[in-house]
């Protein structure tokens, strides 16, 4: 009778045991689900405007609501320039702020100075924009760029770069503030990287004579690259998607031009700005194809830094 | 015998005498470009705090001459009146609060799966790598799509859609640190409570999941901190109202688009009641970090 009841109960935890598993399961599937389940509905909303313009979406540079015409030159433009902008400045920095972080920090600022560079990443990203748009960009107007425009403005080909009206707003303070917010990201990537980076390695070099930068050049640098880059693509990344910080001070002209102080769009920011109150059925679409596009380039982007990353574990020989 | 080695010994002296007027020149340059790239890499970290502590300042400046009670009791004004951002506040909190309460409980089990379950097969390092790349998505894809799923079915802007929107930002950070953290209790612990005949549902719920408590809950707290601040997935979600609303139903206002229209209007006191809400975000934002890493600090020292 006991032995029944004992069989009874581990029967019992049995299936409550099979249970959990397929439950975990299941979840685990969900998250899988909802990037399949994302690209899915972007597809079916954009489809009037994929089946309509087809491929010259990408090539067509007008914008026009009206006559119900799209073309994602201009955002896909802003966009790709304001990253580029942004990992122009923010890669330096960021590597700057890993290398000292990691090598010459003296010990007590270690922990209150990596908290800072990662509070840096806490700020939302709205605050950023609205801080840009209030401060930075008539600070800018008023004072940098007049300077660069008399100096810059005159020379050839790199001339066109900078001629324009200083408003503040426009491409590159977008670029720019952008920069500040993937710092931190690509920072404490790197800093991570750098870390594994054997303390024998490091202390081999130093006893051959090496100056701190000669190990940093050719002893880290080398044995971290794939992770560095991976750094790098995670900070691209960031930049490809943010919304709120660009949408502020990017000065949302639907217009093409190279100049960078010239007010462009970006994705997101046609998205911000336009979605809410688009109108007709094209218009809609068009917005939500532009969406699609910027989803799929992050996730190539995103997919290469993982992939990067996880080569760089492999070759450290340390379980994921 | 050391007669050869005495001259040999000068000879080999001789040597280096002469070369090393060559050697302080290569010397002195590679110590100038050390210094050079060592003085730039901490010119590089002041440049960091330089933006964070004017971006810290100017909120201050701006912010904290609105922050009154006001500000808490009062729903946002038409332009030209007084007010305050109590509806923005409530419905911040709301929706942030139904967003975790929605997306934890998934991110942790499927977190579950990953650490416990995942040993074989390929379902678990696929959804680890989509977690990853879901982590840094683009919310304001996010954003869109709820709006297609949800908001086009239903039909109307609401509360309901900004929390759902917000609970698939929480999901991602949740998995990723309920997994490390689960990676990191021992195994033996694991083999001790199998040992005594638990059934492996109470062993991860009552022994790992356990002892890995504070670990988790530093990652909610990070995945509240982010959705706190998110703006771009409430904007066709959650929508704004101007008025102070209970129903989750509704459209609902919340802080960050309350600070994204104000703050683009032309009008003079809907800047300083953006400021105050920026203050407000900013700072419970960063509070929230601080905790997070506060208790992830206590977690790691008691190990």
């Amino acid at each position: 009778m006991e032995k029944f009841s004992n069989n009874q109960q581990m029967q019992r935890q049995l299936l409550l045991d099979n249970l959990f598993r397929i439950a975990t399961r299941c979840f685990a599937f969900l998250v899988l689900a909802l990037l399949v389940g994302i690209l899915i509905s972007l597809i079916i909303g954009a489809m009037p405007s994929l089946s309509k313009f087809g491929w010259g979406f990408l090539t067509d540079s007008d914008w026009d609501p009206v006559a119900q015409k799209f073309g994602a030159l201009v955002p896909v433009f802003g966009t790709l320039a304001t990253s580029f902008i942004a990992l122009l400045i923010g890669v330096p920095v960021s590597f700057g702020i890993a290398v000292f972080l990691t090598e010459l920090c003296p010990n007590v600022l270690k922990r209150p100075l990596g908290i800072a560079v990662e509070l840096l990443a806490g700020i939302p990203s709205i605050i950023y924009g609205m801080w840009g748009l209030f401060v930075f960009a008539p600070m800018f107007a008023d004072h940098i760029q007049p300077m660069l425009i008399d100096n810059l403005g005159d020379i050839p080909l790199i001339g066109l770069l900078f001629q324009g009206a200083p408003m503040g707003i426009g491409v590159f303070t977008a670029g720019l503030i952008l920069a500040v917010m993937v710092i931190p990201f690509i920072a404490s990537v790197m800093r991570d990287v750098f870390e594994v980076v054997p303390t024998m390695l490091k202390e081999s070099a130093y006893g051959l004579g090496s100056t701190t930068w000669e190990v940093v050049r050719y002893v880290v640098l080398p044995y971290t690259k794939t992770g560095v880059v991976g750094g790098i693509m995670l900070g691209l990344g960031r930049a490809l998607g943010e919304t709120m910080a660009v949408t502020f001070v990017i000065g949302n002209s639907s217009r093409f031009a190279v100049g960078l102080f010239e007010p462009g769009q970006s994705i997101s920011s046609a998205l911000a700005n336009e979605f809410a109150e688009a109108t007709g059925e094209f218009h809609m679409a068009s917005l939500i194809e532009l969406g699609l596009i910027l989803f799929f380039i992050t996730f190539v982007v995103l997919a290469c830094a993982k992939l990067l990353l996880l080569r760089l574990q492999k070759q450290e020989g340390k379980a994921s | 015998m050391t007669n050869s080695t005495i001259s040999e010994s000068v000879k080999l002296q001789g040597r280096s005498e002469s070369s090393s007027t060559m050697n302080t020149s290569i010397y002195r340059r590679r110590r100038l470009v050390n210094a050079f790239n060592m003085g730039a890499s901490t010119l590089t970290m002041a440049f960091g705090l330089f933006w964070l502590l004017w971006i810290l300042f100017t909120l201050l400046q701006h912010g904290l001459s609105g922050l009154s009670l006001q500000a808490f009791t009062q729903s946002t004004p038409p332009p030209g009146s007084q007010g305050g951002l109590a509806n923005a506040i409530y419905g911040s909190l709301m929706m942030t609060l139904f967003g975790t309460v929605i997306g934890t409980p998934i991110g942790i089990l499927a977190g579950i799966y990953l650490a416990e379950f995942g040993q074989r097969g390929w379902l678990a390092p696929t959804t680890r790598f989509i977690n990853d790349i879901l982590l840094s998505a683009p919310s304001i894809v996010i954003g869109l799509f709820v709006y297609e799923v949800y908001v086009v079915s239903v039909g109307h802007f609401s509360g309901w859609a900004g929390a759902f929107a917000l609970a698939l930002l929480v999901i991602p950070v949740v998995v990723r640190t309920t997994e490390n953290m689960l990676r990191l209790v021992p195994n033996t612990l694991r083999e001790a409570a199998a040992a005594l005949g638990t059934p492996q549902w109470k062993i991860t719920l009552y022994v790992t999941l356990r002892s890995a408590k504070a670990g988790v809950l530093t990652g909610i707290l990070l995945a509240v901190a982010r959705i706190s601040g998110e703006t771009a997935p409430l904007l066709f979600t959650a929508l704004n109202n101007q008025f102070f609303n209970n129903n989750m139903n509704q459209p609902m206002a919340n802080l960050p688009i309350v600070i994204f229209q104000f703050a683009m209007s032309p009008y003079e006191d809907w800047h300083t009641l953006a400021w105050t809400g920026a203050l407000l975000i900013t700072l419970s934002v960063l509070t929230l970090n601080i905790l997070a890493r506060w208790m992830g600090s206590q977690k790691t020292q008691s190990h």
